[in-house]
C-alpha cells in the first residue's frame, strides 16, 4: 500500500476548489482589498509616509539650529575675548594715564616748592641785605654821629678821618 | 525543511494508521473493500464490490433499486465496534464543512444551495437535526440534501421525497470507473440506500471532483472563520486609519504599535525593492494578501477553535493566485510582454524554444503560489491532528488506556513542537506569498531604459 493510494480513497477535499468557497474568497478578498484597501490601508500608508517625512524634516530642522547654534556660541566667545582684551588694554591705558597724571603733579608741585623756596630765600635775602644795608647805613650814620661827635671833640672836620670811617663801614660791609 | 520532517512524520503516522486497519481486516480476509458508516465506524462487506459496480454501470437518474434492496438493508442496518482511523480523523479536521465543530459540539450554518433542478435552498444546517456525537451527520434529509460527515451532499434519485426526511445513516463504497478508483457516498432512508454527489468543484476531475448536480454557496465553516476573521481585522484597519486621521502627529497607540513595523517592513523592505517608484499603487493589495493570509492562518491554529484551514483550502488559494496572476498581467508593460513573447538579444531559433516556456511560466508563477500556501498550511494541520491522534492509535479508541496515557506524553510534546513550528510557518507563509506578488509585479512593471544594466 503506497501513500497515493491511500489519497485516492479517502476523501481529500480541501484540494477540490468547490465553488461556493471560491465564490465568498473572492467576495471577502475583493472587499478586504479593494475597500478596505481604499478606506483603511491607503490613509495607513499616507499617514505613516506623512510621519516619517515629518520626522526627517524636523531632525535636519533640529541638525540646522543645531549648526546655527554651533556658530553663534563661537561669535559669542571671539566676541567675549575680544571685549576681555579691550577692557584690558582700557584698564591699562587708564592706568598710565593715571601715573603720568600723578607723576606730573608731583614734579610740578616740587618745581613750583622748589621755586616758591626759591622766591623765599631770596626774598629774605634780599630783605635781610637790604636790612643789612639799612643797619649799615644806620650804623654808619650813628657811627659817623658818634664819631663826629667825638671827632668834633677832637678833630672836627677833618676830612682825613671821615675817610677812614667810611673806609672801616666798607670793610663791615665785607663781612 | 520542516516540509521533509512533516512529510516523513506524515508517512510514519499513515503507516501506523494503515497497519492498526489492516490489523482489523485480518478478521475478514476475504474482504475487498472497506465500507464507513455514519457513527466513524467501519465494517467490511464480501458484496460491497458488486454493488458498486452495478452502480456505475446504472444510469442514476433511473435509477431502480430493487436489484440490491437486501444488500442495501443489510448495509444500512449493519452495526459493528468502532475503530479509530488517524487519517480520516485529520482530513475530516481539515475539510470545509456545513456545520463549525468547536469540542463535541456542532454549530449550524446557514445553507444555501443551487441545483439546476430544485433552484435555490435556503435553510439552516441545524434543519439536518445534527448528530452531536459522530462528526456532524444528519439525522435528517432536507429537500433531498443530506449532511453526511458535516458536508451537505444531494440525492441524485429524482423519486426521493422532497422535505423533511429521516435517514438512518451513510455508507461509503469504493468503485472502479475507468480505471480509477472513486468513492460513491450512500445515504439510507426508509430501509433503501441512495447514492450521494458531492458539490460541484473546479478541478477538473484532477482531484476526484468536477461539476456535479448541484452548488453550495453555504456559509461553510471555512466562510464563516473568514467572514470573522476578516470583519475582525477590517474594523481593526479602520480603526487604526481613523486613528491616523484624527491625531496625525501623535505617537502610536494600541494596535498601531503592532502593525505599524509590519506595514512599514512589507513598504521598505518589499513593495520598494521589488516595485520601485510605483509600489504605493500596489501597497493594498500587498497588505490585503498579508493580512489575509496571516491572520487566517493563525486563526485556524488556535486550539480548540474548530482548527478552520481556510488558507489551506485550494479553492482560497486559487482564489488569491487567480487575483495575483490578473493583476501582474494586467499591469504588465510592453517590456514584460517583450520578454516573454519575443525575448530580444538572443537567436530567433533560441527564441522559438524560450517563448513557450515564458508563456508556461506566466501560469506557472500563481499555480505556484496557490499550491505553496495550501500544502503548507494543510500539512501543518494534518501533522498536529496525525500527533494528537497518536494518542487514540495506541490506546485503540480506548481499549488499551495505558498506552494511551504514555502516547499522550510524547504526542503533546510533539504536538506542541509543531504548533511552535507552525506559527513560524504562518508567518513565513503570509510573507513569501506576499514577496513573491511583489517580486511579479515588479517584474512586470518594470522599466528597462537600460537593459544592459540589467544584466549584472
Amino acid at each position: 500500500m503506497n501513500l497515493l493510494f491511500i489519497i485516492s480513497w479517502i476523501e481529500f477535499s480541501p484540494i477540490k476548489p468547490e465553488v461556493g468557497l471560491l465564490f465568498w474568497s473572492t467576495v471577502v478578498f475583493s472587499i478586504f482589498w479593494l475597500v478596505i484597501g481604499k478606506l483603511a490601508f491607503k490613509p495607513i500608508i499616507k499617514a505613516l509616509n506623512d510621519r516619517s517625512n515629518t520626522i526627517q524634516e524636523s531632525l535636519d530642522a533640529a541638525n540646522r539650529a543645531k549648526e546655527e547654534m554651533k556658530n553663534l556660541q563661537s561669535e559669542n566667545e571671539r566676541i567675549m575675548s575680544e571685549a576681555r582684551e579691550e577692557k584690558m588694554r582700557i584698564i591699562k591705558e587708564a592706568k598710565d594715564a593715571a601715573n603720568s597724571i600723578v607723576n606730573d603733579a608731583k614734579d610740578k608741585a616740587k618745581e613750583e616748592a622748589q621755586r616758591i623756596t626759591i622766591n623765599a630765600k631770596n626774598e629774605i635775602e634780599n630783605a635781610k641785605m637790604a636790612a643789612l644795608v639799612d643797619v649799615k647805613n644806620q650804623v654808619g650814620t650813628m657811627a659817623t654821629d658818634i664819631a663826629e661827635k667825638i671827632i668834633r671833640r677832637n678833630l672836627a672836620n677833618d676830612a682825613s678821618h671821615q675817610e677812614y670811617v667810611k673806609k672801616l663801614v666798607d670793610e663791615v660791609k665785607m663781612n | 525543511m520542516i516540509n521533509v520532517l512533516k512529510i516523513v512524520v506524515a508517512c510514519f503516522v499513515f503507516c501506523t494508521g494503515i497497519y492498526a486497519h489492516e490489523g482489523h481486516n485480518h478478521q475478514h480476509p476475504s474482504t475487498t473493500t472497506t465500507t464507513t458508516q455514519n457513527n466513524g465506524q467501519t465494517t467490511n462487506h464480501d458484496n460491497t464490490l458488486n454493488n458498486s459496480q452495478d452502480h456505475s454501470t446504472h444510469d442514476h437518474s433511473t435509477h431502480s433499486h430493487q436489484g440490491h434492496d437486501l444488500a442495501a438493508h443489510t448495509d444500512c442496518g449493519h452495526d459493528s465496534h468502532s475503530e479509530f482511523k488517524a487519517d480520516e480523523t485529520a482530513f475530516h479536521h481539515i475539510s470545509d464543512l456545513n456545520v463549525y465543530s468547536i469540542g463535541p459540539w456542532n454549530f449550524p450554518l446557514p445553507c444555501i444551495l443551487y441545483s439546476k433542478d430544485q433552484g435555490w435552498s435556503f435553510f439552516s444546517s441545524s434543519k439536518f437535526d445534527i448528530d452531536n456525537h459522530h462528526h456532524g451527520s444528519g439525522n435528517k434529509a432536507v429537500d433531498r440534501y443530506a449532511l453526511n460527515m458535516g458536508r451537505v451532499m444531494r440525492i441524485i434519485d429524482a423519486s426521493f421525497p422532497m422535505g423533511e426526511v429521516s435517514v438512518q445513516g451513510f455508507t461509503t463504497a469504493e468503485t472502479e470507473v475507468d480505471g480509477k478508483k472513486k468513492e460513491i457516498n450512500y445515504v439510507c432512508a426508509n430501509g433503501q440506500k441512495y447514492e450521494l454527489e458531492k458539490t460541484s468543484s473546479v478541478d477538473g476531475g484532477l482531484f476526484g471532483g468536477g461539476f456535479t448536480s448541484f452548488y453550495d454557496f453555504s456559509i461553510t465553516k471555512n466562510v464563516f472563520a473568514m467572514l470573522l476573521v476578516i470583519g475582525f481585522m477590517s474594523i481593526l484597519f479602520l480603526g487604526m486609519a481613523s486613528a491616523y486621521r484624527r491625531k496625525p502627529s501623535t505617537a502610536p497607540t494600541g494596535s498601531q504599535k503592532l502593525f505599524e513595523p509590519i506595514i512599514l517592513f512589507l513598504q521598505d523592505e518589499v513593495a520598494k525593492p521589488f516595485i520601485g517608484a510605483k509600489y504605493e499603487r500596489f501597497m493594498p493589495l500587498l497588505l490585503a494578501i498579508f493580512f489575509f493570509i496571516l491572520s487566517l492562518n493563525l486563526f485556524g491554529q488556535i486550539p480548540f477553535f474548530g482548527g478552520a484551514n481556510v488558507t489551506g483550502n485550494l479553492a482560497v488559494t486559487m482564489v488569491l493566485a487567480i487575483i495575483v496572476f490578473i493583476v501582474v498581467n494586467l499591469n504588465g508593460n510592453k517590456h514584460y510582454w517583450e520578454h516573454i513573447l519575443w525575448m530580444p538579444g538572443i537567436p530567433a531559433w533560441v527564441k522559438t524554444l524560450i517563448t513557450p516556456i515564458e508563456i508556461l511560466g506566466v501560469f506557472i508563477k500563481p499555480v505556484t503560489l496557490m499550491l505553496r500556501l495550501f500544502a503548507n498550511i494543510t500539512a501543518g494541520h494534518i501533522v498536529i491532528i496525525i500527533f494528537i491522534s497518536l494518542i487514540f492509535i495506541f490506546g485503540k479508541a480506548g481499549a488499551e488506556p495505558g498506552a494511551a496515557y504514555g502516547a499522550s506524553v510524547a504526542s503533546v510534546l510533539l504536538a506542541l513542537f509543531i504548533s511552535a513550528i507552525e506559527l513560524l510557518v504562518a508567518f513565513i507563509q503570509a510573507y513569501v506569498f506576499t514577496l513573491l506578488t511583489a517580486s511579479y509585479i515588479g517584474a512586470a512593471t518594470e522599466e528597462h531604459h537600460h537593459p544592459e544594466k540589467n544584466h549584472h
